[in-house]
């Protein structure tokens, strides 16, 4: 048997089959559907056998040196406790495994999001606006002014009359631009998958028929 | 106890992390630096929760026989197959899972997201009508980066793609940067609430 050719007919199949929803809810997408959501949980599962639980708890515990971290049997249980949450007498011990991944992530993320995404894109506004031709000084005034009344528009603590009113709406306007290229970038991102797709089925699988019946090459 | 135990964990690990940045010295560093393996490891058994659910919920409908529950066998048999190759081969180039994750997740996962190229197109066709001065630059923004990516938007004006590349650069950022600075602070009040145990909804319940 043919790997390649019958690679390419699971995945041709498949896509047909999920694009038969542009036609209707049908059975071929159901079956592709639910085999899609559990195809890509066992790759979920084995993924983080292989890429967290293995290099960053198994062999931390027993070294390839020889020994044992003791230590790292602490996250064995944690992570245990997680799936006890599944037994409904012991539940609540997911609560520890819980309150453990909430303080890490939200102590990580505290500094790591202030770090990156508020300090770091005050300092890229902090820029010179005179620099450069006519075109570069529009450019940066809309770039620090859209920035700055974005943010009061954000401001909720007070209310949006007067200046405030006033600045938030000049905000409110920069950020509908924003959304709408975010928008329209998005919808291309999505149509460059399409046409991938479309390109997979013209001209990787169209060309296997032939070789299938037995015609042309 | 079924209280204090979580939010005092809560509170340790949460103050290790934010000390671990500020004080790169032993034993925090030590400390730390365990703390975010031990994140993973227990995050990654969030995994194996979400994938022991999924199971449970397809063998609840195949016994109780509710809605659609002729699909469920093949979310079921999908998940063992990847699973039982992926434990018994590994996950290294040109074995059975890679063969597996290549041919069918993989253009499925694709065809997935481009689908959503109609759906959206579907609902900006319905939502961005344009009924005031501020939909319209909504719309107007968006068509002119979707003709500023394609090869027809330089046929019809040389100066769409640049007017794109404005787009993206200057306004888009600006918005951005506004959104990302107000979410980090939100982020920044949400996480010294949940460290000083003020937002517990994360425990579930009430108590």
């Amino acid at each position: 048997m043919n790997w390649e050719i019958l690679g390419i007919w699971l995945g041709a199949m498949l896509t047909l089959c999920l694009y038969s929803f542009l036609y209707r809810d049908n059975p071929f997408y159901k079956f592709a559907e639910h085999l899609f959501v559990g195809m890509s949980a066992g790759y979920w599962v084995i993924y983080s056998i292989e890429n967290v639980l293995k290099p960053n708890w198994w062999q931390q515990m027993f070294p390839e040196d020889g020994g044992f971290n003791w230590i790292w049997i602490i996250p064995g249980i944690f992570a245990l406790f997680m799936l006890a949450r599944i037994i409904p007498k012991i539940a609540g011990l997911s609560r520890m495994a819980l309150g453990m991944i909430i303080g890490a992530g939200a102590g990580v993320n505290m500094v790591g999001f202030f770090q990156t995404n508020a300090m770091a894109q005050v300092k890229g506004t902090i820029i010179s606006v005179s620099s450069g031709g006519a075109w570069d000084i529009i450019s940066n005034i809309i770039l620090v002014v859209g920035v700055i009344t974005g943010l009061v528009y954000f401001f909720f603590s007070k209310a949006h009359t007067g200046i405030v009113g006033k600045t938030a709406n000049v905000g409110i306007t920069i950020l509908m631009v924003a959304f709408g290229a975010s928008f329209g970038y998005t919808i291309m991102a999505r149509i460059s998958l399409l046409i991938g797709r479309c390109q997979f089925l013209i001209f990787d699988w169209i060309p296997t028929i032939p070789r299938l019946l037995g015609i042309g090459g | 106890m079924r209280l204090i135990l979580p939010l005092s964990i809560t509170f340790i690990t949460g103050m290790i992390m934010v000390l671990h940045f500020f004080v790169p010295h032993q034993p925090i560093k030590l400390l730390g630096d365990n703390l975010q393996e031990w994140y993973m490891i227990v995050a990654s058994a969030a995994i194996f929760l979400g994938a022991l659910n999924l199971m449970h919920v397809h063998f609840r409908k195949i016994k109780l026989k509710l809605k659609n529950w002729k699909y469920s066998p093949v979310t079921i048999i999908g998940f063992s197959v990847m699973f039982v190759t992926g434990l018994i081969y590994g996950v290294t180039e040109a074995r059975p899972f890679d063969f597996l994750f290549m041919n069918m997740v993989a253009p499925m996962a694709s065809t997935m997201f481009s689908l959503l190229a109609f759906f959206v197109a579907s609902a900006a066709f319905r939502a961005f009508r344009a009924s005031n001065w501020r939909a319209t630059l909504l719309l107007t923004s968006a068509f002119i980066v979707m003709l500023g990516q394609v090869p027809i938007g330089a046929m019809i004006w040389d100066k769409i793609p640049l007017a794109k590349v404005w787009l993206m650069t200057i306004p888009n950022t600006a918005g951005q940067r506004a959104v990302m600075i107000g979410a980090a602070m939100g982020v920044v009040s949400t996480s010294l609430r949940m460290i000083f145990g003020i937002e517990r909804s994360y425990l579930g319940g009430t108590d």
